[in-house]
């Protein structure tokens, strides 16, 4: 599955400033991990040691929050979108 | 409606329904109209009780300095109730906020402190849990104030289950997250299939700015198992439901409202039947200058972009 993967500008520093690279895998896990060949130092950023999402990282497919559908196990379709954003306080 | 004083004039918002937006006769989509409050937020209802909960503990005492990180309606909403009680109030904001959101502080006597533009609203935290290591400070603190979501446990949602006792969805945008746990626990109570869904502003890429990651914020005020859904809404789409509520509504009300708004459209378009609830957390006024509800769509987008408009 082709996914497109949308960085913010404190990650862009591992896809050589690019705002936006292509991922595969079935899952959002695979596809992190298979960024993270190409563009080392994204897994380190968005998933923990333990292998959980990063506490001050949000990532959202197609715009809802994958905390709430699967985690990093949310499965992965052609097309979709992955837009990683970091936590912000409001108020 | 009479009240002893200003201060009783706070809550008790209608809710409205938004014939216009209902996918069909059997989803209804009713709006909570917070900008309704005297100062115009909803931040009256969570400011008022904070204040209220401190003066009764005796954490706040007439020779404290009411201190504050907030970027912006949270701050309006102190500063009316400190003025009208006579605390003297300090709040720590971002530089990027809207000019009448300063104005209107300063109106109220509050004493305003920058953070850095670039440091966003987590830079206002940081610097004001620094300045209240200072023991002349209270700082109500909203993001981690069990009263902020008391607040709307007992006002905002116990309005909402009166008026609408069918809920089965309520959207909210999250900020503090003080409405999402607040109405989203007295409304699962009330009905425990509800929905709590909340509408998670996605600012243009200035706002995120380069800080790093470890310095993330998260409110601790917020549980995430009273949340069911979490969405993501962009300024473009949450400015073109702002105009459609103007335009098809007769309603005139903040940014955030048309992200909520967007959310509980999404939402009701895979419902076949149910009731949703959308709070609309402020009016217009205050983004007025952004000119945000006139002119160009596009170039009132990219203006909004930088800003901070939840």
């Amino acid at each position: 599955m082709a996914v497109e993967v949308r960085m913010p500008t404190i990650l862009r520093k591992y896809t050589s400033g690019a705002k936006a690279v292509e991922g595969s895998g079935s899952t959002v896990r695979e596809v992190i991990e298979d960024l993270d060949q190409r563009h080392p130092g994204v897994r380190g950023a968005v998933v923990t040691d333990g292998g959980e999402l990063h506490r001050f990282i949000n990532m959202y497919l197609n715009d809802e929050d994958i905390r709430f559908l699967g985690s990093l196990e949310t499965p992965v379709s052609d097309g979709d979108v992955i837009s990683i954003l970091p936590a912000v306080a409001g108020g | 409606m009479r009240a002893d004083d200003i201060l009783g004039a706070i809550g008790n918002t209608p809710l409205v329904g938004l014939p216009t937006f209902g996918p069909g006769s059997d989803v209804k989509i009713l709006a909570k109209l917070e900008g309704h409050n005297p100062t115009g937020s909803m931040k009256d209802r969570i400011a008022l009780r904070m204040i209220q909960e401190a003066e009764a503990s005796g954490a706040l005492t007439p020779n404290k300095i009411v201190l504050e990180p907030t970027s912006g309606n949270t701050g309006i909403s102190l500063s009316m109730i400190c003025r009208r009680k006579g605390y003297r109030l300090v709040c720590v904001m971002p530089d990027n906020v809207s000019t009448e959101r300063i104005q209107l502080l300063e109106m109220f006597g509050t004493e305003i402190v920058h953070s850095p533009a670039a440091r966003g609203s987590n830079g206002a935290v940081a610097l004001a849990k620094e300045m209240a290591a200072d023991t002349k400070y209270f700082m109500p603190y909203q993001y981690g104030n069990e009263a902020n979501p008391r607040a709307h446990y007992d006002g905002t949602a116990a309005e909402i289950v009166r008026d609408c006792p069918e809920v089965d969805v309520f959207v909210a945008g999250l900020g503090t997250g003080g409405t999402l746990m607040g109405c989203g626990r007295r409304i699962r109570e009330h009905n425990p299939n509800a929905q709590i869904v909340a509408a998670e502003p996605e600012y243009g890429e200035l706002v995120y700015g380069l800080r790093n990651l470890d310095e993330g914020f998260i409110p601790e005020i917020i549980d995430m198992t009273v949340m069911t859904r979490r969405i993501k809404v962009g300024t473009e789409d949450a400015l073109r439901r702002t105009r459609q509520l103007v335009e098809q509504e007769g309603i005139f009300a903040g940014i955030s409202s048309g992200a909520a708004l967007h959310v509980a459209v999404r939402v009701a378009e895979k419902l076949s039947k149910g009731t949703i609830v959308v709070l609309l957390p402020d009016g217009g006024w205050k983004y007025l200058s952004t000119g945000a509800y006139g002119g160009d769509f596009a170039a009132a987008v990219k203006r909004l972009e930088g800003m901070l408009w939840a």
